[in-house]
């Protein structure tokens, strides 16, 4: 044995290391194991390039929950969330739609396109609003167990009844037909242009094996609508540094509050004895004890890689096995000579200092998720670009440009080929798609780094390359994620826990998981 | 008719939002594009270009100019070298503020000093018998104030004597080929300098700036991103934080510089033989802690700030657009206790600050005290903490 702790957090991603902070901060002897070289998980910055930061998978901030940043003092560890003010939308026919900051402003930006869709935008973000505040008591917090016939649970199942029968009736269902419905029904509903559709509706498909009018992606559209950036919902920042400056000051916030970091230490098994977890074993033969271990890994690799899943209930294994991961996101990120140029904008940087959303219709979104059905990359993928070095300009050396690219869809099963012959083909698809946008791009092109959902897998762990750790389908949220009876951070295996993305409320940069799973830790180990 | 800076041809251009705002008697951008915030981050992650030229600027020159200074203002400006500046304030026989501002001592018989009013007839009105010579040279200047971690590199690209320039020093240096004095000086608690520069040479100054600090994501900005940053800092504004005592009508107006949060001016006044004005005053309050008040920060529970909002329904407001006025501060009681002039909700802090006015008695660091503010219509009392001065204060500043 190599050393003993009250607790060892398998994983440094943001959520591993927000659990492991709030557990450390409690008194408890934390130590976070990290099979990688750096802390971050998918939110990692690298120098892939020289004098070039590359954020190589996760790319923006906004869900991130307000609590941790005051609860575990982010900003005197460097917490810095840029906001970044514009978001750029170019038309099929050369034309843009650019927002920005200004209310008023974005009437008149959207009256170029539509008047009627001007106004129908304000009814819009206020119903989403409206929707985001009254479901979000029940994001923050842990949800009942539906499963469960203890008292307290029903009775916390009959106040959640009662808090949305409170709700006002065009909220709740405003709220339903989000949570069933398909974006592409409630933006035809608001919108006539296609450039509003197709820019709205690419919150509904990001990360997921639905196209915008697939049943679902209203779900994926709702749940992308509670990224805020200090109280403005839809609004997206970029973390100083990028997703992995945002994990650098998490590590540094850890270690203040007493909990130690081995980098390098890949876990090959949390060690268990009578349904009791004591420890893990890292694939170098070391182990450490502990009598709370708790998996920031997915669902699959903390139920079926980390413990002996014929050790734990055949329910619970068959959930975890049809479980539906299928990434479908790739990254392509390039350092570029200058910023790009659109025709008509020369000489102007303003429209680049948010996304770039390359995405102009529903019927483009639909027919770049026709391929990915039938297991192609998409010929003319959605792109969600962002020129970072206009945000945050120590980036990219002055002049110089980094610009992050996420890409869909890129699904993890290609039907006729595989990724490591496809890797390079889809770099070139997503360079022309750029090329058509802004002429002249390849001739700016530095350097190019093609991430595929293969190398995610590869690189981070995350299983199929999927970017919320389980897909947003209805059937794997809330009271579902990761199974039925297993939403409230624990698992079969007493002190075994879990706080990854695949736990409730999810994906994307939130942290909620982490801290909600150090609440239930720290409740049952009553400190 | 309203005036312009020696800057505006490009500031003029630069602002594409039209909001201006009139700052003695000039046009003062709001902000230059429709994100105050983003203008906000520039100061505090690269570098924010400042035009600070409506200030006005005081020369003096001569054999007494020190003396002379030395008894007008409060802090001992002898101890101000030249190439160094001093902050600094100046007070009434009673011992009342009448304005803050910075000196620059430019040689050992020459000084400039900016103010945020006209002060020219009060100032030599207590010149006979000083061989001074007072000029106002408001016009006759621009400053720029380049603001931000980047604004060393910048600056030092293009000339590379300000690379070793400390916290309050200023020398003279040349932008291209204009002459121009650089302090490191500002109003943002940030790395940050000053350029004075002759009004005729001033859009020169800023061509050549831009050229090399535009790669670096160096961008313009504007009032309002300037007045968070300087609530962050903890430094006060005049007409905010505090009246000048000249035309106030009754002592609450009135603030002495203890009071103000000055106190640090006065720490050697037993080694200071002085007599400058207000000086009995000031030994008064300080033998008699008479002092009324202090100036303090104040910082909002978050918890608290976002419940007393939850609960109406409301999501829970962070507005980074400060807010001047005088919000009530009470105690456990409700007995009032104080006010914030200044309030805000600082981004990079994540928290809702404020520099208050507070009753010395709860202005210890750490003290519990209740905000007042109104949420629809409704007064509520939010739980909120004493905190020192400044809330940013980053190594970098002084570094």
């Amino acid at each position: 044995m190599s050393g003993d702790y009250d607790a060892i957090v398998i994983g440094a991603g943001h959520n591993g290391l927000v659990n492991g902070a709030y557990l450390a901060k409690s008194g408890l002897k934390t130590l976070i194991l990290e099979r990688r070289h750096l802390v971050g998980g998918a939110a990692i910055t690298e120098e892939l390039y020289p004098g070039f930061q590359f954020t190589t998978f996760s790319y923006a901030l906004s869900l991130l929950r307000p609590e941790i940043v005051q609860e575990l003092e982010l900003t005197s560890h460097g917490f810095m969330p840029l906001l970044m003010p514009s978001t750029f939308c170019p038309t099929e026919d050369g034309d843009y739609l650019l927002m920005g900051e200004d209310k008023d402003e974005n009437h008149h930006a959207i009256a170029r396109h539509s008047r009627h869709d001007a106004d129908a935008y304000d009814s819009y973000t206020h119903m989403m609003s409206q929707v985001v505040h009254a479901i979000r008591p029940l994001m923050d917090s842990i949800p009942p167990d539906i499963t469960s016939k203890d008292p307290e649970e029903r009775a916390r199942m009959a106040a959640m009844g009662s808090y949305l029968a409170d709700l006002p009736p065009r909220v709740l269902h405003d709220m339903v037909r989000l949570l069933t419905g398909s974006a592409a029904d409630i933006l035809e509903d608001y919108f006539e242009t296609d450039i509003m559709q197709g820019w709205l509706a690419s919150s509904g498909i990001i990360g997921s094996m639905v196209g915008p009018r697939s049943q679902g992606s209203g779900l994926v559209l709702l749940y992308h609508s509670f990224g805020e950036h200090d109280s403005v919902y839809g609004s997206w920042a970029f973390h100083k540094g990028g997703n992995g400056g945002f994990t650098q000051v998490l590590a540094r916030a850890a270690e203040s509050f007493g909990a130690e970091i081995r980098l390098e230490s890949p876990v090959s098994a949390v060690i268990t004895k009578e349904d009791r977890v004591v420890g893990v074993a890292l694939e170098d033969g070391a182990e450490f004890r502990a009598p709370t271990v708790v998996s920031a890994l997915d669902p699959r690799r903390t139920f079926m890689d980390l413990v002996d899943p014929r050790a734990l209930p055949t329910d619970l294994v068959d959930n975890v096995r049809r479980l539906k991961f299928q990434g479908t996101s790739a990254k392509v990120n390039f350092a570029l000579d200058a910023n790009p140029t659109f025709p008509g904008l020369e000489g102007r940087s303003d429209h680049l200092r948010g996304f770039i959303n390359i995405g102009p219709s529903l019927d483009y979104l639909e027919k770049a998720f026709d391929d990915a059905k039938y297991g192609r990359y998409s010929r003319r993928p959605y792109i969600d670009a962002c020129v970072q070095s206009n945000i945050d300009p120590d980036m990219a050396p002055p002049g110089k440009a980094v610009m992050s690219n996420f890409i869909q869809y890129a699904p993890y099963h290609l039907r006729e080929s595989d990724w490591d012959l496809e890797r390079d083909s889809l770099g070139d698809v997503v360079q022309s798609r750029l090329e058509e946008v802004f002429p002249g791009f390849s001739g700016l092109v530095l350097h190019r780094e093609v991430v595929t959902p293969l190398d995610i897998e590869r690189t981070v762990g995350l299983t199929e390359g999927n970017i919320f750790a389980g897909e947003f389908l209805a059937p794997q949220m809330f009271f579902f994620r990761p199974a039925p009876g297993w939403n409230q951070y624990r698992t079969p295996i007493h002190g075994y826990y879990q706080c990854g993305s695949g736990t409730h409320p999810g994906g994307c940069v939130m942290g909620a998981p982490g801290r909600f799973a150090s609440q239930q830790i720290l409740s049952d180990l009553a400190v | 008719m309203i005036r312009h800076t020696p800057f505006h041809p490009r500031t003029g251009a630069a602002n594409q939002t039209g909001l201006w705002s009139h700052w003695s008697g000039y046009l003062a951008a709001d902000r230059y594009q429709m994100s105050d915030k983003f203008e906000y981050f520039a100061i505090r992650n690269s570098a924010g270009v400042f035009d600070t030229s409506p200030l006005y600027k005081y020369r003096f020159t001569g054999s007494d100019a020190e003396s002379y200074l030395a008894g007008v203002l409060t802090r001992d400006i002898r101890r101000c070298r030249p190439g160094q500046a001093q902050y600094t304030v100046w007070c009434d026989d009673e011992g009342w503020v009448l304005e803050d501002g910075v000196v620059l001592r430019l040689s050992g018989d020459e000084f400039l000093l900016t103010a945020a009013r006209a002060n020219l007839a009060y100032f030599r009105d207590l010149a006979s018998g000083y061989a001074v010579e007072i000029e106002d040279v408001s016009e006759e200047l621009g400053a720029l104030a380049v603001q931000g971690p980047l604004s060393r590199r910048v600056l030092t690209e293009m000339a590379p004597e300000i690379e070793s320039l400390g916290f309050f020093r200023l020398g003279p240096a040349k932008i291209g080929s204009v002459p121009v004095t650089v302090s490191r000086t500002g109003y943002t608690g940030d790395l940050g300098y000053e350029i004075w520069v002759e009004s005729d040479h001033a859009v020169e100054v800023w061509d050549l700036l831009f050229e090399k600090a535009g790669p670096h994501g160096v961008i313009p900005v504007g009032q309002t991103a300037l007045l968070i940053t300087r609530i962050e800092a903890g430094l006060v504004l005049i007409d905010v934080d505090y009246h000048t005592a000249r035309y106030a009508w009754n002592d609450d107006q009135r603030v002495t510089p203890i009071e103000l949060g000055m106190g640090w001016m006065l720490r050697r006044l037993e080694d200071d033989d002085r007599a400058f004005i207000g000086r009995k005053a000031i030994e008064r309050e300080l033998a008699g802690g008479s002092s009324r008040w202090r100036t303090v920060g104040i910082m909002v529970d978050w918890e608290a700030w976002a419940r007393a909002h939850n609960e109406r329904g409301l999501v829970t407001p962070k507005d980074h657009t400060p807010q001047h006025g005088g919000m009530m501060l009470y105690d456990a009681e409700l007995a009032r206790v104080g006010y914030v002039p200044s309030f805000v909700y600082s981004p990079l802090l994540q928290r809702h600050i404020g520099i208050a006015r507070i009753r010395p008695e709860h202005s210890s660091p750490g003290t519990q005290v209740g905000l007042e503010v109104t949420i629809d219509h409704r007064y509520e009392v939010i739980d909120s903490e004493v905190r020192p001065l400044p809330f940013f204060d980053p190594e970098r500043k002084t570094a």
